[in-house]
């Protein structure tokens, strides 16, 4: 994994293209990675109708009602904007790791500890004005989740634990906290049967962007994924982590701070998904309780492999993924498939696209220029 | 785009058409079919809650005119949200059934305020006047059941020592277990009901350590109240336990060991609302009914249970279904030694203060937090 993870700075397509003049190169490069997870996918999309044909279903119907669930009508792209919304913030918990090989997979810890510091924020600030309430949820939410997997981060240099391991198990740690407060210290006494905190209350929640069904969270998602990659790819600081990514003793040699760097990613990885459990309680639950575990930050792990890691590829994979899900209910209602063929589909892509890692560089059309 | 659409569509009407011929049903070609949109947390096959919502929602299917559209696995977030919305938008449904009890507040009551004009029904949830009037809350007093179902295995334990598999401490799970221990100590007076809480609803490795760990410690009935008590009743027969099942009839999956069980009745209600609902007349909000009204049922008995014990549950549910028969009667002790229903209060099943239960009755082993 940390090969790949690597990979997108320094694998072979590098060596063909270096003989490329710099612009062409460029170009042919980012073609590259649209064109071949495109295939990807498109690949994964025939072998799912396949999978659905077998089932007796027509794998035409499926395309149909796939793209009309997701994109076919502007309550579709809404269904499916507001889906991708958390996808976004969750999938950069993983992809700012990977940027320093590391492979983090506890976003959805850092939003439970995110959503729970927000709440905490709001529940003891009962009087203030409703932005600054809301001010101070963001910076708590992000500075819950941050610290939490900055621990993963800290254990990972400071003891050598395996931050993959540490990062799941955080979670189950999360939860469990969560579960403890909701029923327990923090417990609203008139939610009987659903145990949850008290409500931060209607004046402060943060409402849609304007003129659509989706609210503030993506528009955030796309700030924060922009910001990361001008963060990574545009300044010394990015290109600091990316060395220690690359070869972290060529790191330590040329006098980079390894834990710092690991540190302060850490917390912006895990600041990104604490914002997305904020959101999930400012702009949808409006409370804190155990709805807020719905697998959004491990949705996100495949969003970050998916996107090859890259911040701002984060966007657009996370809308397809939203998308699927959003279409999903419609084949479950129109074509009577179960919910797990979703699972398949998503499966399918994950398999393909990381299976097409072995394109790059070697198909022709990318390297027709060799003199 | 739209042409597109439409001339697709009728092409694949047509091969539909061919294909299936005499075999689709007719009441699809009229023209105003009520869809009525069915929502599940889990899986629609999961022998336990799901299951016997999506029961009901297929008893539907055979009225005619109505069009039932169904998705599973919705989690308790926006998503819920956005299946209510694509069901309102892309199927044209009128009336829906989010049955899961996290949809209610804020998911279904904020969609009931954007949609007034189409109607909203809630299982489990507490309506109030505050909420809109196009939604409705509705439950059934499954506790009644399990009162039988605890006289059975009361009566079938020989250890003395019964079982319970619990999610959470929450008034519904403590009613249930409370009933079941007060309907086993009708047969054997000394039965004790140990229960282990596994956190949350659906946890099938936590639900089958505990099974193992209840017979372990010498329990010969188990009986369970999460989502899916498929795993409990499995694990349970394999140790040569006895089990009282839940949600639905999962005899098919323990014939040797199911004794009884606590079910739902939706086949029963949702055609009943369905009813109401295209005659015009209005679903009452707040709706909740037991053996009575035929909300909740028993289980047959298994082949193994006696005579005498088929008899003492027998009478008690015709006293629970004429309506006569309070289970929570003063006085009632919980099982610190305090006194929580006092001598000559009865608390019948509309009394509100049984949807506030925080305690467990003596006879009970176990604690709510």
């Amino acid at each position: 994994m940390k090969a790949d993870v690597g990979g997108s700075v320094t694998s072979s397509p590098a060596g063909q293209l270096l003989r490329l003049p710099a612009y062409g190169r460029r170009a042919a490069g980012a073609a590259e990675y649209v064109v071949i997870p495109a295939l990807a996918l498109a690949a994964s999309l025939v072998l799912f109708g396949i999978f659905v044909a077998l089932f007796g279903k027509n794998p035409l119907d499926l395309y149909f009602y796939m793209y009309q669930g997701a994109f076919g009508t502007w309550f579709s792209w809404q269904n499916t904007l507001t889906r991708a919304a958390p996808l976004i913030l969750t999938a950069l918990c993983t992809a700012l790791p990977a940027q320093l090989g590391m492979v983090i997979i506890g976003g959805e810890g850092a939003l439970l500890i995110g959503a729970l510091a927000a709440t905490s924020a709001a529940l003891s600030l009962p009087s203030a004005p409703p932005l600054f309430v809301d001010l101070a949820m963001a910076a708590a939410g992000m500075a819950g989740g941050g610290l939490w997997i900055a621990l993963s981060g800290a254990l990972r240099h400071y003891r050598g634990v395996n931050e993959t391991i540490s990062s799941l198990l955080l979670v189950y740690i999360a939860l469990a906290i969560l579960n403890y407060l909701v029923e327990g210290p923090m417990r609203d006494p008139t939610s009987l049967n659903k145990p949850s905190t008290q409500e931060i209350g209607a004046a402060n929640m943060i409402g849609n962007i304007p003129g659509m069904d989706v609210h503030w969270g993506f528009v955030f998602g796309i700030v924060a994924a922009v910001l990361s990659y001008v963060l990574i790819y545009h300044t010394v600081f990015g290109f600091a982590a990316r060395v220690a990514g690359g070869n972290i003793r060529a790191a330590k040699v040329v006098g980079l701070s390894v834990g710092r760097l690991i540190l302060v990613i850490c917390f912006l990885a895990g600041a990104a998904a604490g914002l997305a459990g904020m959101m999930e309680v400012a702009a949808v639950q409006g409370r804190t309780n155990a709805n807020l575990a719905a697998g959004y930050g491990f949705a996100g792990i495949l969003v970050a492999f998916l996107a090859r890691q890259n911040p701002l590829a984060v966007i657009p994979v996370a809308i397809l993924l939203g998308g699927i899900g959003a279409s999903g209910g419609l084949l479950q209602r129109r074509l009577g498939l179960p919910d797990a063929s979703v699972l398949v589909l998503q499966g399918t892509i994950f398999v393909m696209v990381l299976a097409s890692d072995a394109l790059y560089g070697r198909l022709r059309l990318f390297k027709a220029k060799e003199p | 785009m739209n042409l597109d659409n439409i001339s697709r569509r009728r092409l694949l009407q047509g091969t539909a058409a061919l294909t299936l011929g005499a075999a689709l049903p007719l009441h699809r070609a009229f023209a105003k079919d009520t869809t009525i949109g069915f929502i599940y947390v889990g899986s629609r096959d999961d022998y336990g809650y799901n299951q016997a919502h999506a029961a009901g929602a297929a008893a539907l299917k055979s009225l005619p005119g109505i069009k039932v559209v169904e998705e599973e696995k919705v989690p308790e977030t926006d998503a819920v949200e956005k299946t209510m919305e694509s069901m309102i938008n892309l199927d044209g449904a009128t009336l829906l059934f989010p049955t899961s009890f996290g949809y209610y507040n804020p998911h279904m009551i904020k969609m009931a305020l954007k949609y007034p004009a189409l109607r909203f029904e809630h299982c489990g949830g507490l309506w109030t006047e505050k909420d809109p009037k196009n939604a409705g809350s509705y439950f059934g007093y499954i506790d009644e059941a399990q009162h039988v179902s605890g006289i059975v295995a009361g009566s079938m334990s020989k250890s003395g020592k019964l079982g319970f598999v619990a999610a959470k401490p929450i008034p519904q799970v403590l009613r249930n277990i409370n009933a079941f221990t007060l309907g086993a100590r009708l047969a054997n007076p000394k039965v004790t009901t140990q229960v282990i809480f596994t956190g949350d609803w659906s946890m099938p490795v936590k639900e089958a350590e505990a099974t193992n760990s209840l017979i372990d410690q010498g329990v010969d009935v188990v009986t369970c109240h999460v989502d899916g008590p498929k795993t409990v009743v499995e694990n349970a027969a394999r140790r040569g336990a006895f089990v009282c099942g839940y949600h639905v009839n999962q005899a098919v999956l323990a014939p040797q060991a199911y004794l009884t069980g606590a079910e739902w009745n939706w086949e029963v209600l949702y055609p009943r609302f369905v009813k109401m609902f295209t005659a015009g007349e209005t679903i009452p909000n707040f709706y909740r009914g037991g053996l009575k009204e035929q909300l909740v049922k028993v289980s047959p008995y298994g082949a193994m249970v006696p005579e005498a014990a088929r008899k003492h549950a027998d009478e008690v549910k015709a006293a629970l279904t004429s309506g006569g028969y309070v289970i929570f009667k003063g006085p009632v002790a919980d099982n610190k030694g305090k006194t929580v229903i006092a001598a000559g209060v009865s608390r019948g099943q509309t009394d509100p203060e049984l949807e506030k239960m925080d305690y467990l009755v003596d006879g009970v082993i176990g604690a709510t937090s």
